[in-house]
């Protein structure tokens, strides 16, 4: 019964890199960013009214809060000047502030040419640094590696390093749509939004777009990845652009986002983890940063703008899963969701990703032992969210064509209106969150902590959440034939589901209920020093840490599953 | 699609000309070339020779025409004025011809149900807030068009057509949608407020029905005054409740379609949920009532799904429970009214 997942390798779709659009950028990256950097300030310009009073207190308030990071939360990749760079910023203000010569309009040209070198400082700082033969040379690492790892821990013998029996996509499973994403990649713009639960998403996802024989997609990571000099290398030869999260001023957000948008324009696929950060709670992300979402809308509307109505001035919204057995960071993560809504105290511990060791401890075990991840892409759609057809046309839910132009008209005329395009970022995010629910891959051991929690919820009604996870463990127990029961109630209903196209299961899901379990059990957060499940001696379930198990139980959340209990 | 026509040439459409459609017809005419539809051969003819139907005036400018496609090409902006229990299948003969581009703004107070094939309120008995569409709902679960906005509030058709002074709400989350309904409907007679609270707003000219009902079964009882102060004020306590509880604002139930309809409406001999209690109380049957009105009351519709809905919410409204007892359970009008005096309500105002 097991399903055929993709093993080959496509084609590229552009051969020649110097054709491949991030390319192309990286090429022209002085002018880009100049670009961004003067859009990006023109914006700010229209934000505040053309106003020198306004644009003065935002750049007072911008000047007050870097200094304030600068001093209290600095980085290791922090560039060097950055304190002298905005000492001078202060002083420039101070001049303009106190020069009593200048008259209302040179003040504001004053003021506007402050504006402008900050700007420029963060288009700069934002821009990615990508260079096609440092590309090559990390995915042929990964694969490599991955490769010689595997073979090495699978096959045994002394030939075994240089087996290619296993690949790495023997481990990393890729369903769904993957030749609508191949072939719309090279008719218009696409726009790959991922679940986030794993820092190592980022490098997932970039070597699965490399599988498909797409160019690079660019994204935004979280310049704290740079940080770390492994991922800096991963970061930069993967097309990222750096999103600083500590930077929440206006001239910066707008800089961000103006990068973005002109990227989208310029035909960069992007990638945006839409959750923003990675799901602390284990649950599918619900809410969604719309920031940067809001900047393909942007994007798709421009285009329309300019005139470019065919496929090739088109932006396509791909959702993709990542589902796993293990999250590396599950329990920081959880920690930090718990003490973010309740009242636990929890200690800080160290981020399990701190350094560039513990990742490779990590993808050691990862290889070594067995942990399979799929990766499911879903169907393309529109930036409203409609369904596209084969030639990109949107769909709307009879399978009529529909013009996604019709959508930003207002009296026959393409039109700007932020609010409205607001709106339609909210639908978007609502639409990518009902598919990450649709083509989310459930694992044996998602539904093996879910039924558990849940009987453990269930048997002390009573308690809520924060005194069910503070639950001695050892006094927690459940009788396998009850668990299996409930197994079994929950699988049916998940198949159910799956019949309806509410859900993906995996094919392992198919075996006997035994098996479902031993598997689920075996492959539940394996590699965490406390096991979220385990048999006892009796061969009843137990646990070995509740605030884990809550973590992989809410992998299923948002399903009504809960109902069976 | 023919895009490029500017919005000069473009007309209003006006769907279903019932008296409120008419009424807000004749308002729209007065500044744009206006379209109205409707379904019957005849009640088109006599619109577009006599300006008239079933002795309410329209505009001369106006035309009239039974073609859903035809409509929807030469208008970009069109007001849906149906009842309820038609406005699903109105909006499925529109919706093949209706594009993104399309701003509907609907004045239907009413609700629908979202219930599978076979299903109906006698067979599922409870419903949950999935089950139960708003008009907004509909049109956006049955159509492509998104700018969706709704008119709600005191505005009885009667005093429009005479020309009183009166005002509405328009609620949208497009900005563009509320200032469209404000440039096309506001006059010196004709004041027009925006709120983006959607579900709120068409939640309160919803809700406001059961509670004119109610005010009705009081005035046939002839109970007088005080009696009518304590219905409007408890009544609007439970359209706060409910409303929250079904996804709307507490503020826009405070606010014209909210307080200022449901004062209207519970002082109103026009209003058709006014007179339905109004009958009861006077010893009438629902059957009896409901065979000689010519347009529909909406309220009793409503008691039924908000009846069916608290079942499973699990908050209380007194004054709907009586209604529906009363309604569909053979409870009598004064059983009913003994019962809410004994309902133990101890706090004035517990929703602030």
């Amino acid at each position: 019964m097991e399903e055929k997942y993709i093993k080959h390798r496509y084609d590229p779709i552009i051969p020649s890199k110097n054709e491949w659009p991030v390319v192309k950028l990286a090429r022209e990256r002085r002018e880009f960013v100049k670009k961004v950097a003067d859009l990006a300030e023109s914006r700010v310009l229209g934000l505040t009214g053309k106003n020198p009073e306004i644009l003065k207190e935002e750049l007072e308030t911008t000047l007050y809060r870097e200094k304030l990071r600068i001093k209290q939360n600095p980085w290791a990749v922090d560039p060097k000047d950055e304190d002298s760079f905005w000492n001078e910023v202060k002083t420039s203000l101070l001049q303009i502030n106190t020069d009593t010569a200048l008259d209302k309009g040179k003040r504001f040209q004053a003021y506007q040419g402050v504006l402008h070198r900050i700007t420029s400082r963060y288009a700069e700082e934002i821009a990615s640094n990508f260079k096609a033969s440092h590309y090559k040379f990390t995915r042929r690492m990964v694969t490599y590696g991955f490769a010689r790892l595997l073979n090495a821990a699978r096959v045994k013998g002394i030939k075994s390093i240089f087996s290619t029996q296993y690949t790495l996509q023997d481990k990393i499973q890729i369903t769904g749509q993957t030749d609508q994403i191949r072939d719309l990649a090279t008719k218009g713009t696409i726009v790959m939004v991922p679940t986030h639960f794993s820092n190592l998403d980022s490098v997932l996802i970039g070597w699965i777009i490399s599988v498909l024989g797409m160019p690079p997609f660019i994204y935004g990571a979280g310049l704290n990845l740079f940080n770390i000099s492994i991922f800096a290398y991963f970061m930069n030869a993967l097309g990222a652009y750096k999103v600083d999260r500590r930077k929440k001023n206006l001239m910066y957000l707008e800089t961000l986002k103006t990068y973005s948008k002109e990227a989208i324009q310029f035909g960069c696929h992007s990638l945006f983890f839409p959750g923003g950060t990675r799901s602390r709670s284990g649950m599918i992300e619900s809410r969604l940063k719309l920031g940067l979402l809001s900047t393909a809308i942007e994007a798709q509307r421009a285009n329309f703008q300019n005139g470019l109505n065919d496929i090739s001035g088109k932006v396509f919204i791909v959702p993709v899963t990542i589902n796993y057995h293990f999250v590396l960071e599950a329990p920081i993560l959880i920690q930090e969701h718990l003490s973010a809504t309740g009242q636990e105290r929890y200690y800080k511990e160290n981020d399990e990703f701190s350094n560039s060791y513990k990742i490779s401890k990590f993808l050691f075990k990862f290889f070594t032992k067995g942990s399979d991840i799929s990766v499911s892409v879903g169907r393309a759609m529109d930036v409203l969210g409609n369904y596209v057809d084969a030639e990109g046309n949107s769909l709307d839910k009879r399978g009529r064509k529909i013009d996604t132009r019709d959508y930003f008209l207002s009296d026959g005329k393409v039109t700007i209106d932020h609010q409205r395009e607001e709106e339609y970022t909210n639908m978007l995010g609502k639409r990518i969150v009902e598919e990450f629910h649709i083509i989310n891959r459930v694992f044996s051991s998602h539904l093996v902590s879910f039924v558990a929690f849940e009987i453990i919820k269930q048997k002390n009604s009573k308690l809520d959440l924060f005194d069910l996870i503070r639950l001695p463990e050892e006094e927690i127990s459940i009788p396998y034939q009850e668990f299996k029961a409930a197994c079994e109630l929950v699988l049916a209903r998940i198949f159910e589901l799956k019949a309806q196209g509410k859900i993906d299961a995996a094919p392992h899901l198919k075996r006997t209920m035994d098996e479902i379990i031993a598997h689920g059990i075996d492959n539940v957060g394996m590699y965490h020093a406390k096991h979220p499940l385990v048999r006892d001696k009796a061969g009843d379930i137990a646990t070995e840490d509740m605030s884990l198990l809550y973590f992989y139980h809410n992998r299923l959340h948002g399903y009504g599953l809960e109902k069976l209990f | 699609m023919a895009l490029k026509n500017s919005s000069k040439s473009k007309k209003i459409g006006v769907v279903g000309v019932g008296s409120f459609g008419a009424a807000i017809a004749n308002m729209l005419a007065e500044k744009s070339e206006v379209m109205v539809y409707a379904r019957k051969e005849e009640v088109v003819a006599e619109i577009n020779t006599f300006h008239t139907l079933s002795g309410r005036e329209f505009n001369p400018t106006i035309r009239a025409t039974t073609d859903p496609s035809g409509l929807c090409r030469d208008c970009d902006i069109l007001f849906f004025m149906v009842p309820s229990s038609g406005f699903l299948e109105v909006v499925r003969n529109f919706a093949p011809f209706l594009y993104p581009y399309h701003v509907i703004i609907h004045g239907t107070k009413g609700l629908a149900l979202n219930l599978g094939k076979g299903e109906s309120l006698d067979t599922v008995q409870k419903l949950k807030r999935s089950q139960i569409l708003t008009m907004s709902e509909v049109i956006l679960q049955e159509t492509v068009a998104v700018r969706v906005g709704c008119l709600a509030g005191p505005n009885i058709s009667k005093e429009l057509s005479l020309g009183h002074p009166a005002a509405t709400v328009i609620a949208s989350k497009y900005n563009e949608v509320i200032l469209e309904g404000q440039r096309l409907l506001r006059s010196e007679r004709f004041q027009v407020y925006g709120n983006s609270d959607i579900i709120g707003v068409e939640l309160s000219g919803v809700l406001k029905n059961i509670i004119a009902i109610a005010s009705g079964a009081l005035a046939g009882l002839g109970l007088g005054e005080n009696a009518k102060g304590l219905l409007i004020s408890r009544g609007m306590v439970e359209m706060v409740h409910l409303s929250k509880a079904l996804g709307g604002s507490v503020q826009s139930v405070m606010g014209l379609a909210g307080v200022g309809d449901l004062v209207t409406t519970c002082n109103s001999v026009d209003s058709r949920n006014f007179t339905v209690g109004f009958r009861l109380a006077k010893g009438e049957t629902l059957d009896q009532i409901l065979a000689t009105m010519d347009e529909v009351a909406e309220g009793i519709n409503t008691v039924r799904i908000v009846d069916a809905f608290i079942k499973t919410a699990g908050i209380r409204a007194p004054i709907t429970e009586n209604l529906h007892r009363v309604l569909f359970e053979d409870l009598s009008i004064s059983e009913a009214l003994q019962a809410l005096m004994k309902y133990p309500f101890s706090v004035d105002v517990d929703f602030v």
